[in-house]
Parts: C-alpha cells; structure tokens; sequence
C-alpha cells in the first residue's frame, strides 16, 4: 500500500496536500482497498463550507455507505466533478486523479493537528 | 456447547487465506467477503465460471417409511412432486405463515430427502423439524460432514466435464445426481442463487479442498475466479432473489415474497398453510418489488420509501448493479403504490431521492 511521503493524514482515512493557503483532499490508499469498487461519490459545490470533523460528503462502493469527514474547516475553491462521473478512479489513483476537494483554510494551526505519514501508518497498523 | 464468541471455518479457510481472500464474521462463520473485488468476481461468473464456498450452509437429513409425509408437513411446495434425483426451492414457516428459512429439498430416495438450509438458520431449523415432525420421520444434522462448493457461470458445465468421467450434462435444472469428481463421490446439484447455469457440489468434507483445487487447476484457461459473499449478494441480487434475513425473515409470508410458485395447494397441510392459503384467495397488503433510481446513491436496506409524504414501505436489500452499472434494490411496498414504474421516494439518510418500481429480475441470462 502507497503512503506518500509529502502528505498528511487523517484517523479517518483521508490525506490533505498543502498548497499555500489552501489544501487539497482525498481519501487514502487504504480507504479505497477497505471499501472495494467505489461506484458513487457525493461531494459539496464549490463555494460551500466545511467544517473539521464534519462530513462533507459521501463515498459508496457495492457493499457499503459511508461519510467522508473534513480534515479541515473552510470553503470549497474547487470540487473534482470528474471522479462524480467516474468514481473508480479512486480505486486506482488514490492521491492523484481522485483529488476530491480543494480548501481554501479559515484556520490553518489545523494542519498541526494531523497525522504525519508515520503516525498514519503506525495508526493503521493497530486498527487492522 | 459453542462459545458465542467462537467462530467456525469451513474446510476451505485455509485454501481462502492463501487466496489473499477477506474475511468476514458471517451467521458465526469466517468466510471470504471478497478475492480480487466484488466487480471482478461477479463479472467473472456472468461472461465465464465462478467458485463459491457455501460450506456454511447446513444439510438436514429427514428419513424414515414416512420422510416424505414430514417434509410436507413442514414446508409450502409438495414433495409428492419429487422423485429420486429431482430437487425443488420450498420455504419452511411456522404456525402464522412466516417464513423460518427457505431451503431446496432433495430427494435421495424414498425414505432420505434432505433440506439445504441457511447457516444462520440451521440450530433453529433443526430444532423446529425435531419438535415438528420428529415422531414421524429421524431428523440429522449432517452439517457438519458436508463441504458445499457453488460453481456458476455459462463455463461451468465445460469446466466440470474435465474432472469428471461421469455425463453430468443429462443432470438437468433443479436434478442432482452422485457422481464422481477426481475420485471423490459427490451429491451434484444443477442449482444456483446466481441466474447462470451451473452447480451446487456437495462434498464430503474432508474432500472438499480437493474438489475446490482441481476446479480451479480445470478452469484456469477459461479464467475461473474465486468468488466471496460480496458478489454473491448482487449476483442474486440482480436475479431478484430473496435473502433469509432481508426478503425473507419471521414477519414476512411467503406469498408477500412473490413465492406462490412454491407454494402448494394440493399438497400437505404444513404449518402456516391457512394463513397462506387466506392470502393466496384474498391477497396481501404489500408485496415485493424491485426499485430501481432515478436520482443518483444507492438505496440500502431498511431505508424508508415514501409516497406523499407518507412512509409506504421500506428496501430490504440494494446495492450497485455491476452488470446494469447503476443501483438495484428490493423493497417491501403497500399493495397499491406496488405496480411497476410507480414513481415513489427513498429516503436515504435523511435525503429524498426518486425512484420507480421496476420488475424483476434485473438480469436475465441469454439463452
């Protein structure tokens, strides 16, 4: 399973990549291979606000339901419309294609609060 | 006594874990939920051959001069019907007509049939066939000597023809007869819960790995695929087929369910046979039927269905359809919003999305 180096991560399986002052967001390698075929995906328009620990949208694969909940608070710049159409790209290309959001930060001390690649895959280890 | 904490594996666990399967806590058992990913498998069993473990499944043995009596006494199609080798889908219920299981009856002979029953089920229905009709015929639980190997899909036949001697193809839909693979006897059933062609392979137990390795040595080139839980859900779920805990479950008839085919008149008074019998004649208030979206999201079980603003009935089981590429589901509706393309609304997670009644099944094989 890939963990990439440069990004931070959440005990709810999503990663945020800094950008300036704003993020980006999707949900990790091991996110996807938990939940199997992704085949729905349910995102907020641009423009919204969300909130840290929020949910901010939802991920479906043949099985199950289930939330995905904002690493961060803030406002939506931009919504990855592309994996709406094609959710299996999250499958296959956890951090790139299936970039879910771009966040523009209200508070940006909140990205001290995350997990760096270690503590993530320390903190997988323990829950598998 | 078994611990309750304490599951059980089949005779092929060891064979699932080297596959890299995933392992789920299913009716107390550890069996694969997936291999190479729901999508695949089910895909798989449509275009070529699939193998499911259905170890977990229970045999009970009914036997005695008065086997076939005791049969009828406790499930809803006629076993009059059988003969030896032939085997039929019959739902066994208690006094008010609810549904304990739905099982396939097989006729060995005269005086053995045995019911094919879910692993969820197996304590209780053994339990309700010792109290039932344990004075007029033996009732064994010979779960535990069988291994059940499901083998599904438009290549089955092909691929089974290579480990057998035996002409398995004079084994028609709904036969079973014994005959033996790589050595091994076994009871093969032309039966499924898929809507392809295909077999359910009862095995003796200790034989069933090898009966499992050589399928899948025999059907490498056609890309036989090991197939878990997840895609057996929406194989059967595309069929249309009911579910015991979902479609099926103590408060639900087997006429709700779309059952009458199933279901004798001519045959036993068995328990329940009144009540049945009253909704056959005068109806039901609701019914079964398929749903299919007209927003976007999967509708699940247990989420409410609406019509006017009032709650009408609720989905049972739904998921992605991997043939149909779009969402499925089944739902129990009242009677009169239950006619195919009836627009209604499903309220998923606190989110009204449309919908229409469709027909089932879903699917339907090309002949």
């Amino acid at each position: 399973m890939d963990f990439p180096q440069d990004l931070k991560y959440t005990k709810e399986h999503e990663w945020v990549k800094e950008e300036g002052g704003s993020v980006v967001i999707g949900v990790t390698d091991y996110a996807q291979d938990s939940l199997g075929d992704i085949v729905y995906v349910e995102l907020p328009s641009e423009g919204a606000d969300v909130t840290k620990d929020e949910p901010f949208g939802v991920v479906e694969s043949v099985k199950a339901v289930s939330d995905l909940y904002s690493p961060v608070s803030g406002t939506v710049l931009e919504v990855n419309d592309s994996i709406v159409d094609s959710p299996e790209v999250i499958n296959d290309e956890p951090y790139g294609d299936a970039w879910m959001l771009k966040i523009e930060l209200a508070e940006p001390s909140e990205l001290d609060g995350l997990l760096s690649v270690e503590e993530y895959k320390n903190y997988i280890e323990e829950e598998s | 006594m078994r611990a309750t904490n304490e599951l059980r594996r089949t005779p092929l666990y060891q064979v699932h874990k080297a596959l890299g399967a995933r392992i789920v806590d299913f009716a107390g058992w550890e069996m694969p939920v997936q291999y190479a990913g729901v999508m695949e498998e089910h895909k798989a069993v449509r275009s070529s051959c699939g193998i499911f473990d259905v170890s977990h499944m229970g045999e009970i043995e009914i036997a005695g001069p008065k086997a076939e009596q005791a049969c009828n006494m406790v499930a809803t199609n006629n076993a009059e019907r059988l003969v030896d080798g032939k085997c039929q889908y019959t739902i066994i219920c208690n006094e008010s007509g609810m549904a304990l299981d739905d099982t396939i009856l097989y006729r060995i002979n005269s005086e053995k049939f045995i019911f094919c029953v879910n692993a969820s089920n197996v304590e209780k229905i053994y339990d309700w066939l010792c109290a039932r009709v344990g004075q007029v015929a033996s009732v064994i639980d010979r779960s535990s000597e069988y291994g059940l190997i499901a083998f599904q899909g438009p290549k089955a036949r092909g691929v089974l023809a290579d480990i057998t001697e035996d002409d398995t193809s004079v084994i028609k839909g709904f036969h079973f007869a014994f005959v033996t693979l790589c050595g091994v006897e076994v009871m093969l059933s032309r039966t499924g819960y898929t809507g392809e062609d295909g077999f359910e392979i009862f095995c003796p137990a200790a034989s069933t790995a090898k009966i499992w390795n050589a399928l899948m040595q025999a059907g490498s080139d056609e890309g036989i695929t090991p197939v878990g839980l997840g895609a057996r859900d929406t194989l059967r779920l595309e069929m249309g087929y009911p579910l015991y805990g979902h479609e099926l479950t103590e408060e639900t008839t087997p006429v709700e369910a779309g059952l009458k085919r199933f279901i004798s008149v001519d045959g036993g008074d068995y328990f329940g046979k009144e009540v049945i019998a009253g909704q056959l004649a005068g109806g039901t208030l609701r019914k079964l039927v398929g749903i299919e979206m007209i927003d976007k999201a999967i509708p699940r079980a247990g989420y409410p269905i609406m019509k006017d603003g009032v709650q009408v009935g609720e989905v049972t089981s739904g998921t992605f359809s991997p043939t149909l590429e779009r969402p499925i589901a089944m739902a129990y509706l009242e009677l009169p919003v239950s006619e195919p393309g009836t627009e209604v609304y499903i309220n998923l997670r606190g989110k009204m999305r449309a919908a229409r009644v469709a027909k089932l099944p879903f699917y339907r094989r090309s002949k």
